[in-house]
């Protein structure tokens, strides 16, 4: 699963998975992370085009990076089938959303206070809320059977809640505290 | 509400909302929302506080990324359509360029013990990291007009069909999802 090829994924393979994040953005209400399970179920559990560790390892990857959090997708696609597969996720994850954005904000800067569009707010933050915690739940997958990674989610849950600190940092110590072979 | 305060500048040209956007995308570590509020509202003084908000809570409601949303509002509002793809390749293309870089360097190295430690346990920090994203935002459900006990119900079923029964997320928001807004309308309306 390594280099810059399409790693054995057809043509016919990336229109789908392309097809596939194409729906997730018109799903991710919250944000794209909120539909990480949903990709996970996809790719990993139904099409295997990449592993459990391989997953996990990308958002990971992009959380060490800067910039907007969706480039998550942009590094499930490169490790899926190359810079092909990058192409497939990524557009398929903003062409819908972005243009539903352009055309929605005139039209919703007027209506921001009726009934339908608090009713959509207030109805789903729950699910927004419930999707962020399994993603976190499966990002979790590959590690939940060892102790000391579990020490060091929580450990990161605490420190988020209870101070100020830069996740930057958090990420450095999962790093390093992985690097040494600990988790 | 969005009445403009008396300092508030605007981009003088594509060049400078791309440079803007770069710079704001680039400082962004672990989401970039926060940084985009200093850099747009306090030091560039393109929005008020209360019209980054207003536009936050649109760009919230979108499906999408939200600050890809946010940043393509923003670039729409002072350059129409090309504003708003000029905003989003300043947020978009080095971060981009960079990621795909470490993510090329990590499949040369992934085989090497010391890179697959660091990034199993960057791995298990990032769980953590989204695991209190949303235990800080559970604390909002309080006033969620549907009420503690349903908001709470909605969401654990959520979490149960998604992450334990690995059910596809098509069929949880059509179901529950519907069901909430539903009762989020009727307790709306009266």
């Amino acid at each position: 699963m390594t280099g810059l090829g399409m790693h054995g994924l057809s043509v016919g393979d990336l229109f789908a998975l392309f097809s596939h994040f194409l729906m997730l953005s018109l799903l991710a209400v919250g944000g794209a992370i909120t539909t990480a399970p949903d990709m996970h179920r996809y790719v990993v559990g139904e099409r295997h085009w990449l592993s459990d560790d391989l997953f996990t390892a990308s958002v990971a990857l992009a959380q060490a990076a800067p910039g907007p959090n969706v480039l998550f997708v942009a590094v499930l696609g490169f490790n899926a089938a190359g810079l092909a597969g990058t192409a497939a996720t990524l557009l398929g994850i903003m062409l819908p959303s972005t243009t539903l954005a352009l055309w929605a904000t005139r039209w919703s800067h007027s209506r921001r206070d009726t009934l339908g569009v608090r009713a959509f707010k207030t109805g789903l933050a729950p699910l927004t809320l419930g999707l962020l915690l399994a993603t976190g739940w499966i990002l979790a997958d590959p590690v939940r059977d060892r102790p000391a990674a579990i020490v060091l989610i929580a450990v990161t849950v605490a420190v988020m809640l209870k101070t100020r600190l830069s996740p930057l940092w958090l990420v450095a110590l999962g790093a390093v505290v992985g690097a040494l072979g600990w988790v | 509400m969005s009445e403009p305060s008396p300092a508030l500048r605007q981009p003088g040209s594509l060049g400078e909302l791309f440079r803007v956007f770069n710079r704001l995308a680039l400082q962004g570590f672990g989401g970039v929302l926060a940084v985009a509020q200093r850099e747009l509202v306090e030091r560039e003084r393109w929005l008020g506080r209360d019209e980054f908000v207003e536009i936050l809570s649109v760009a919230q409601v979108l499906p999408g990324p939200n600050i890809v949303n946010l940043s393509l509002m923003i670039g729409d509002r002072f350059f129409g359509l090309r504003g708003a793809f000029t905003a989003l390749a300043g947020m978009m293309l080095a971060p981009l360029v960079i990621v795909l870089l470490l993510a090329a360097l990590y499949a040369r190295a992934a085989q090497h013990p010391l890179v697959s430690g660091a990034l199993r346990g960057m791995g298990a920090v990032s769980a953590g990291l989204i695991i209190a994203t949303g235990l800080k935002l559970a604390v909002s459900l309080k006033r969620n007009e549907m009420g503690l006990p349903l908001s709470l119900a909605i969401g654990a079923c959520t979490f149960v069909m998604v992450a334990l029964m690995r059910w596809p997320l098509v069929g949880v928001l059509a179901g529950l999802g519907s069901l909430g807004i539903a009762a989020a309308w009727w307790r709306l309306r009266k």
